[in-house]
């Protein structure tokens, strides 16, 4: 059930974002894309979801089954979720009504016209939305969440849709430390059931709850290892945990 | 929640309301004001369509007078045929033709003619909603295309005199099932065939909001990436919504020919397709008894206005139009309910 990217490329007019990448993302495992911005982090989540269809390459999801063949929604129904870096979640219904969309799984027209939603289906939206800390919040419309609770729903949304791997994109970015943790240990949680990938710059973040890292520069892998030997690596710090590191210093 | 369900509730009171003074204006109005009110009656159940489309799902469609006409012309097939008894229609003579066009004749039946006054709309819409949506083809430049539609429209009826009629239209009916369209209690009855038509039109939009489909509507007009990437094709829930619209837009123009009289390309063009949008926007958008309001409101006054002082209309539409885009951006219906929230809120404070 592992999640393998094989000679992936990405080009946008003759611009590689993303140039020959192989790598394979254990089951369960949280792996964490970092690099600088420009680094084709984004371009490369996106090539995984369809949002970008890459130019060769191949991305072999659940054994055998080449995503970069299916269009965005039926990606989704293979089991991968994706959130972008701007929170994006319904503010027109409910907590609950935005977590009832995701739960679904028949997601033609005439299960939306006739069918409700199944007892086990109502039971897993109010576990998640235990596990994310919304229930109390949950016939409120996302406008009354704080910037760290919409992301936190968001994640909860990819929840409800039961994905076997998991894209997030800057999950943490403007989250405060204490909020920073609990987004880490909600996907401590989510690994024990899905595999996840997540690009981030928070460095901190990446040593807590990283299980591997894979370094980008320039659309190529730099660097790949534990968050140790990644950043031992001269060639790492040179192009991009030097900055960081200083200031950190 | 509860609050949500509230307002549902006053919403389908109102709507009640208003079923219930259009079933007795007959009692109180002249034979020329009922038919007029059954003329607003058939461009509520568009605008309905419409707001499903545009309120809820946030497409822009500027050439409904397109779907809106197309289901007129058909049931005035029917009519002029009828009125022709047998022989070739007047105007189709006076340009020449021998002979009934093939694709006019199954329209003696009143039930095909009424069949296809739904199903044309909805085809056509379904073709052009495939092409643009699948390719993704959003926001304005859908407008603009939809717009266009309505151009190629207005040119292919005016140009083919021999089998539309040309810029006169279709016109001169005499019955409608046998039924002489002059007499009073065929027009009577037509009115009320409307209303129940609105009550339905009413009650199936409603229907739809209320269910899932309803929320992954509006969704879709609010974020379509996100349902999108919640497993949705946003594709085909686009195409649905348009074809509905589209059939009720249809349904719209076959109740609106056998009480007006006439239908002409005049009716399918942009003017008018953008007076629709402007009935959904001043009624207030995203709620359907605001559709409703909107066309037999905004219609109310065109006609008494432009019965006084034939020549502000236009002004007095375009003014009070981008009154409503400036300042109301949730029509009448939303600021009567921004009157009635701050009143509540006001009563609550002054009771605690």
């Amino acid at each position: 059930m592992d999640s393998i990217l094989q000679n992936l490329t990405v080009s946008f007019d003759g611009f590689k974002a993303v140039n020959n990448v192989n790598t394979g993302i254990k089951q369960g495992e949280i792996r964490f894309f970092i690099g600088p911005n420009g680094a084709g982090k984004t371009t490369l989540l996106d090539a995984i979801c369809g949002r970008v269809k890459p130019q060769s390459g191949q991305v072999v999801f659940s054994g055998n089954v080449d995503v970069t063949k299916y269009s965005e929604h039926e990606i989704v129904n293979l089991g991968i979720g994706r959130k972008f870096q701007v929170p994006s979640v319904f503010t027109n219904m409910t907590v609950y009504e935005n977590m009832e969309l995701a739960v679904v799984k028949d997601r033609s027209i005439f299960s939306a016209m006739f069918h409700k939603l199944k007892k086990e289906q109502v039971e897993r939206i109010e576990d998640i939305l235990v596990t994310i800390g919304l229930y109390e919040k949950r016939f409120n419309t996302p406008l009354a969440l704080s910037h760290g609770e919409k992301q936190w729903l968001e994640i909860g949304m990819l929840l409800a849709q039961e994905p076997k791997l998991m894209l997030l994109d800057e999950p943490v970015a403007g989250m405060g430390r204490s909020e920073t943790d609990k987004t880490g240990e909600l996907l401590t949680k989510i690994a024990q059931n899905c595999t996840i990938i997540v690009v981030e710059h928070d460095m901190e973040f990446v040593r807590d709850y990283a299980s591997k890292v894979t370094v980008l520069h320039e659309g190529a892998i730099l660097d790949e290892g534990s968050v140790y030997d990644v950043q031992n690596n001269q060639k790492v710090i040179d192009v991009y945990l030097g900055r960081s590191g200083e200031a950190d210093a | 929640m509860p609050n949500l369900k509230a307002m549902k509730a006053k919403e389908k009171l109102v709507f009640s309301i208003i079923v219930l003074v259009l079933v007795l204006a007959p009692l109180f109005l002249t034979d020329f004001r009922v038919n007029l009110l059954g003329k607003f009656i058939a461009y509520a159940i568009l605008a309905m369509g419409l707001d499903l489309i545009w309120g809820f799902t946030g497409i822009l469609s500027l050439g409904h007078g397109v779907f809106f006409g197309l289901g007129a012309y058909s049931m005035a097939m029917y009519l002029k045929l009828e009125a022709a008894h047998g022989r070739l229609p007047d105007f189709m003579s006076w340009s020449g033709l021998e002979a009934l066009p093939w694709f006019w004749k199954p329209f003696t039946n009143s039930a095909f003619a009424l069949l296809m006054a739904i199903l044309v709309p909805t085809v056509l819409a379904f073709f052009v909603g495939f092409l643009t949506f699948k390719n993704r083809i959003r926001g304005v430049y859908f407008s603009i295309l939809s717009q266009a539609l309505s151009i190629i429209f207005v040119v292919l009826f005016v140009g083919q005199q021999a089998y539309t009629g040309g810029t006169n239209g279709l016109t001169n009916y005499k019955t409608i099932l046998g039924f002489s369209l002059s007499n009073s209690s065929t027009k009577l009855t037509l009115y009320y065939i409307s209303i129940g038509l609105l009550i339905l039109t009413y009650a199936l939009c409603n229907f739809l909001v209320k269910r899932r489909i309803g929320r992954i509507l509006v969704a879709i007009r609010d974020g379509e990436n996100r349902v999108r990437f919640s497993g949705y094709n946003p594709t085909t829930y686009k195409i649905f919504v348009y074809c509905l619209s589209a059939a009720l837009a249809g349904l719209a123009g076959a109740i609106y020919v056998p009480q007006v009289g006439i239908i002409s390309p005049a009716e399918m063009g942009i003017v008018p397709s953008i007076e629709m949008i402007i009935w959904v926007a001043i009624g207030g958008r995203g709620t359907l008894i605001g559709a409703v309001i909107g066309a037999i409101f905004v219609n109310g006054l065109k006609s008494g206005i432009s019965e006084s002082f034939p020549d502000v209309w236009s002004y007095f539409i375009g003014f009070t139009f981008i009154v409503v885009v400036l300042f109301m951006p949730n029509g009448v219906v939303g600021l009567v309910k921004k009157i009635v929230g701050n009143l509540v809120s006001r009563r609550l404070k002054s009771l605690s």
